[in-house]
C-alpha cells in the first residue's frame, strides 16, 4: 500500500467517523488481479510528466510501473511485448462521464442520471444509478480509457456525489469503484438548473436564483457542521466527566442528587444532503462544477471563497479561454471539449483553441473530457484537434505535453495524481499501447492495461461482448 | 505560398460584397484527390476559369493571365459535403426562435396533417454564424434536411452552397424526408406498422382524382408534391433497424420512389440487398453503441462492410454546429477498414451523386464548379487544417466568428508567462 493510498483510506475513515458512522458505506470490492510481469520494449513513451522517450521500455511488476527507460532487462517469466513503432501512454482518464447512469440503450428504464426533483440533491450518489452492463464501458476501454469519474446530470444546482471507477468488467459497481478515491460533488451553473426549475415555476429560474441556491445550501451546511462540532464537543465533555466520575472524583450532583450532568448528548439527526456538503467544507469531497461562461466561473470562485471550499475543475468550460489567467492563478482546472459549441446560448462562444489557450499560462490545467458515450471513445482525437488549432496560432503543444490533458491533469482534479496519470515507478500500471502516434485519426489502442492486467487486446478480442445486455443479441456479425 | 497569401488579401478587400468574386487562377503542383476515376494525381495543376474547373494536368500548365497558387505538393480535394444538417436553419439549438428546421403543427396522431409541400430551404440564412464556421474547414455544401415534427413526413429539403450567396439552393437536389423506425412510430400512433398505413393513405390521396373527403392527410399542394415523389422522386428515409430498412426499400420501390437510407445503423446486415437494389446509405460511421433497440447491430465496421458489398455510402453526423467534423468521420472509417479513397468519396463525390449534383459538384474534373480545398496535410487526418477554401472559384475569407473570438483573447493569453 502506498502512502497516498493509506492517506486516502485514512481520509475515508475520517469522513465516516465525522458523521458518527462505523465505516464507510458501499465500500469498494475491487482487487488488483495478479498478472505476470510485463516488459514493453522499444516504444515511443509519453510518460505523462511532460517527457517523451523514444525507443523506451516500460517494466511492470505486481500491477505497478517499476521502471521506464532504455534497455531494461526482463525479470524471469515476464511477458514481453515488442513495441517498436508503437506509442505508450498512461491510461486515459475521463472526469466527465455518464456511462452507466445514462446507459445505452437510452431507455426510460435506464434513465438514471438526473434526480431532477429538487435543485439541491446533494444526498444522491451517482454510484447508485450505475448499471455496470452499459456497453459503453467496453467501447470506452477500446479507446484507452482506464479511469472514469461518473457524475450525476446537470439539472440541479447541486446534483449529487460522483464516483471514480476503474474501467473493468464487473457485475457490481463496487467491484469497479476506485479504492480510496475521494468522492466528487457535481454542481451546475447556468442554463440547465434555471430552465429545469423555471419551467416548473419554482426557484431557480434565473442565474441570480442559482447563486442564491448554492449559497443557502452551503450556509445550511455551515450550520450543520457547527451542530456536529458542538455535539462532538459535548460528547467529549461528557466522556471526560464520566471517566472522572468513574474514578471516584467528586461528583457533580444537583439538588436531588441525580447525575444530570452526565446525560449523554444526543447527536444531531443525520441529514444526507448536509452531510455531503459538510464533507465539501471539510475538504474531503471535491467539487466538480459544470460551468460554461467565464463570468459565471468567476462568480463561483467567489462563492467558493465565501464558504471556504475549493472547486477543483470547471467542466464544459467553453469560455475558459477568456479567463485562462484567473484559472491558472487560482489553480483550478478547466475540463473542455475540443469543438462543441452553439447548442445553447452559454455555449455560443466556443472556440477550437480553448484547450491550448487554457494550457498556455504557467500552472494552467487543461483537461479533455467527453460527457459523451461517443466522444469518450476518441479523447485522443479530441486532444489532437485542439493541438492543431493551437499550433496554427502559435500555441505549440507537443504530444508529450498534450497527453497530460488526458492523463495527469484529470488525475490531479480527482486528487489521484500520486497513483495514476503518469508512467512513473510506483504508480499503477494503467497504460495504453497505441499502434502509432495517438494524436491521429488513424491511431487505435492495441492493448489496454489496468493495474498491470491486460483488459483489452485488439489482436485477440474476446469473442463475446462484455455486457450481458449485448449477449445473444444480433451483434456485430462475422469478422470483417 | 506567396501567391496564396496574395489571393487571401485580395478576397479580404472583396468582403464588402456578400460573395467574393471568382477569379481565374491556377493551383500549381498539388496532390490532387479527384474523388473520381482518376484517383489521386501527384504534382498536378488545376486551372479555374469563371468559377469552373477548366483544365487539369498538362492542359492547365502555362495558362496566361491568371493568378498562381503554389501548392508545393499539398493536397487538394473537392469541397466537402457537410452532411444532412440545419446549417443556416439554426443559430442556437436550445433557442427555438433561432431554429427553423422542423414543422410541428401540434396535431394529435389521430388528426394528422401531412405537409410534404413544406420546403425547409426557404428558411435558409446564408449569413448564419454557422456557415463560415463550417466553410473555413472545407465544407462547401450541405443538404438541408427537415426533421420530423409531429408527422413522419418532415417535408422537403435541398442542398445549398455555402459561399454566402442568398440564392444558395442547388437545383436538382430536392428531396423528401421521412422518419421511420422507432422515431416515426412515436409519430404514427405508437407502431411502426402505422408508418406504412399512413404512407399508403397519403399515396392514395396523391393519386386520387378530385376532392378528398374528411380526414385527409394532405392538402391540395401536398397532393401535388407527393405525386411528384411517386414518379421517381428521391425520398430520404431515416431508418436504422435491418428489418425496417428492407421494408422501406420494398415499399418505396413499389410506389415509384427512389429511396435513400439515412442512419442505416444496421444497414450492413442487409448490405447485399441494398447493393442489388442500388440503394445508397448515408451514415454516421462513428455510431457503434446500441443507443436503442433499433441500433443493436451498430458497429464501427458498418461503412467498410457496406463498401465491400458494393453499396454507395456517404457520411453525415447530422450535426450542424460541427458539420466541420465530417472529415473525422471519414478518417475513423479508414481506421476501421474503409479504403482511404472511398472515405474521401463518402464526403465528396458520393453525396453529390446521391443528391443529383454529381455532374457539377463533388469531384475535381473539368467542367465541375470550382469548390476546392487546399489542405496542409492529409485531409482526413484530425490534425490537418484547410489552408484555403474556394467556392465556385472564389477564395473564401478564412475567418469566422470563432476566429474573431480567438483573436480577441489570444493576445491576453500570450501576454502571460508560458509553461
Amino acid at each position: 500500500m502506498t502512502l497516498s493510498l493509506r492517506a486516502a483510506l485514512f481520509l475515508s475513515a475520517a469522513f465516516a467517523a465525522s458523521v458518527g458512522l462505523a465505516s464507510e458505506p458501499f465500500p469498494s470490492t475491487y482487487q488488483v488481479p495478479s498478472s505476470p510481469a510485463l516488459l514493453i520494449q522499444g516504444a515511443v513513451v509519453l510518460t505523462g510528466t511532460g517527457e517523451r522517450i523514444d525507443g523506451a521500455d516500460v517494466l511492470v511488476e505486481n500491477g505497478r510501473i517499476s521502471a521506464v527507460g532504455r534497455g531494461l532487462s526482463p525479470p524471469a517469466g515476464a511477458r514481453i511485448v515488442a513495441a517498436q513503432g508503437r506509442w505508450v501512454t498512461p491510461g486515459i482518464i475521463d472526469i466527465h462521464s455518464h456511462l452507466g447512469v445514462y446507459a445505452s440503450p437510452a431507455m426510460k428504464g435506464l434513465d438514471d442520471g438526473n434526480e431532477a426533483t429538487n435543485p439541491n440533491t446533494a444526498n444522491v450518489w451517482a454510484e447508485h444509478s450505475i448499471w455496470p452492463q452499459d456497453p459503453g464501458f467496453e467501447t470506452a476501454l477500446e479507446g484507452g480509457v482506464t479511469t472514469l469519474q461518473i457524475l450525476p446530470g446537470s439539472a440541479n444546482l447541486i446534483g449529487g456525489r460522483s464516483v471514480v471507477v476503474k474501467n473493468v468488467a464487473a457485475v457490481t459497481y463496487q467491484a469497479m469503484k476506485f479504492p480510496g478515491a475521494a468522492y466528487g460533488l457535481k454542481m451546475a451553473c447556468g442554463e440547465n438548473p434555471k430552465r429545469v426549475y423555471g419551467e416548473k415555476n419554482q426557484a431557480p429560474s434565473t442565474r441570480m436564483g442559482n447563486v442564491a441556491g448554492y449559497r443557502q445550501a452551503f450556509a445550511d451546511a455551515q450550520d450543520y457542521v457547527q451542530q456536529w462540532d458542538k455535539y462532538r464537543h459535548d460528547l467529549a465533555d461528557y466522556q471526560k466527566k464520566k471517566t472522572a466520575a468513574a474514578s471516584g472524583a467528586k461528583k457533580a450532583k444537583d439538588k436531588d442528587g441525580d447525575d444530570k450532568d452526565l446525560t449523554a448528548p444526543t447527536p444531531p439527526k443525520r441529514d444526507l444532503k448536509l452531510e455531503t456538503l459538510a464533507e465539501v467544507l471539510h475538504g474531503n469531497i471535491r467539487v466538480h462544477m459544470h460551468c460554461y461562461r467565464s463570468d459565471e466561473m468567476a462568480t463561483m470562485l467567489d462563492v467558493a471563497d465565501e464558504f471556504g471550499f475549493k472547486i477543483v475543475a470547471f467542466h464544459h468550460a467553453v469560455e475558459a479561454y477568456k479567463i485562462a489567467d484567473l484559472l491558472a492563478q487560482k489553480g483550478v482546472c478547466a475540463a473542455m471539449w475540443a469543438d462543441w459549441w452553439g447548442f445553447k446560448m452559454e455555449a455560443f462562444d466556443g472556440i477550437q483553441e480553448n484547450l491550448p489557450m487554457v494550457d498556455y499560462p504557467d500552472r494552467g490545467c487543461a483537461i479533455v473530457h467527453s460527457d459523451s458515450e461517443d466522444g469518450i471513445q476518441r479523447l485522443n482525437q479530441e486532444a489532437a484537434k485542439a493541438m492543431a488549432h493551437g499550433a496554427r496560432v502559435g500555441l505549440i503543444v507537443p504530444p508529450e505535453r498534450a497527453i497530460r490533458w488526458l492523463t495527469l491533469n484529470p488525475a490531479k482534479s480527482l486528487g489521484l495524481e500520486d497513483r495514476i496519470g503518469t508512467l512513473q515507478a510506483g504508480k499503477a500500471a494503467d497504460l495504453v499501447i497505441w499502434n502509432g502516434n495517438p494524436f491521429s485519426v488513424y491511431a487505435l489502442a492495441e492493448q489496454v492495461f489496468i493495474d498491470g492486467a491486460l483488459r483489452f487486446d485488439r489482436e485477440h478480442p474476446t469473442p463475446k461482448p462484455r455486457s450481458d445486455f449485448l449477449l445473444g443479441q444480433p451483434g456485430v456479425g462475422a469478422p470483417l | 505560398m506567396k501567391a496564396l497569401f496574395l489571393i487571401v488579401a485580395w478576397t479580404g478587400a472583396a468582403l464588402a460584397a456578400h460573395v467574393a468574386l471568382a477569379q481565374d487562377f491556377v493551383i500549381r503542383g498539388a496532390t490532387v484527390h479527384t474523388a473520381g476515376a482518376q484517383g489521386t494525381l501527384k504534382n498536378t495543376d488545376v486551372l479555374v476559369r469563371g468559377g469552373v474547373i477548366a483544365a487539369i494536368g498538362a492542359a492547365a500548365q502555362g495558362a496566361a493571365g491568371v493568378t498562381v497558387v503554389e501548392a508545393q505538393g499539398k493536397e487538394l480535394t473537392p469541397g466537402l459535403f457537410g452532411g444532412m444538417t440545419n446549417l443556416g436553419l439554426e443559430e442556437v439549438s436550445e433557442e427555438s426562435q433561432t431554429v427553423d428546421s422542423t414543422l410541428n403543427l401540434k396535431s394529435p396522431a389521430w388528426g394528422q396533417q401531412w405537409r410534404p409541400e413544406f420546403e425547409v430551404s426557404q428558411a435558409f440564412n446564408p449569413r448564419s454564424t454557422l456557415v463560415p464556421v463550417a466553410r473555413i474547414e472545407g465544407i462547401t455544401w450541405s443538404m438541408l434536411a427537415p426533421a420530423s415534427g409531429d408527422a413522419i413526413i418532415g417535408g422537403q429539403g435541398a442542398a445549398v452552397t455555402l459561399d454566402g450567396r442568398f440564392d444558395a439552393v442547388l437545383r436538382g437536389s430536392g428531396s423528401l424526408f421521412v422518419s421511420m423506425g422507432n422515431t416515426g412510430a412515436a409519430l404514427a400512433g405508437g407502431t411502426r406498422a402505422a408508418e406504412f398505413m399512413l404512407l399508403e393513405q397519403a399515396i392514395r390521396e396523391a393519386r386520387a382524382q378530385g376532392p378528398i373527403g374528411e380526414g385527409a392527410l394532405l392538402h391540395g399542394a401536398g397532393r401535388e408534391v407527393m405525386a411528384r415523389y411517386l414518379s421517381g422522386g428521391r425520398v430520404v428515409f431515416q431508418v436504422d433497424r435491418a428489418a425496417d430498412i428492407l421494408a422501406v426499400v420494398g415499399f418505396a420501390r413499389r410506389n415509384g420512389m427512389k429511396p435513400v437510407i439515412a442512419g442505416g445503423s444496421e444497414a450492413w446486415v442487409v448490405a447485399k440487398e441494398l447493393a442489388q437494389a442500388d440503394v445508397p446509405v448515408i451514415l454516421d460511421p462513428l455510431k457503434d453503441l446500441p443507443s436503442d433497440f433499433d441500433h443493436l447491430g451498430a458497429t464501427l465496421d458498418n461503412a467498410a462492410r457496406l463498401q465491400r458489398a458494393g453499396v454507395r455510402i456517404a457520411f453525415s453526423s447530422g450535426d450542424s454546429h460541427n458539420a466541420r467534423l465530417t472529415r473525422q468521420l471519414a478518417g475513423n472509417a479508414v481506421a476501421h477498414g474503409l479504403p482511404w479513397e472511398s472515405a474521401l468519396a463518402a464526403i465528396t463525390a458520393t453525396p453529390a451523386d446521391i443528391f443529383g449534383l454529381g455532374a457539377t459538384r463533388g469531384h475535381i474534373a473539368v467542367g465541375q464548379v470550382a469548390d476546392l480545398v487546399l489542405w496542409n496535410a492529409d485531409p482526413l487526418e484530425v490534425t490537418t487544417l484547410a489552408d484555403q477554401v474556394w467556392i465556385a472559384g472564389a477564395a473564401v475569407e478564412m475567418r469566422s466568428r470563432q476566429t474573431e473570438l480567438r483573436d480577441r483573447y489570444l493576445g491576453k493569453v500570450k501576454a502571460h508567462q508560458a509553461f
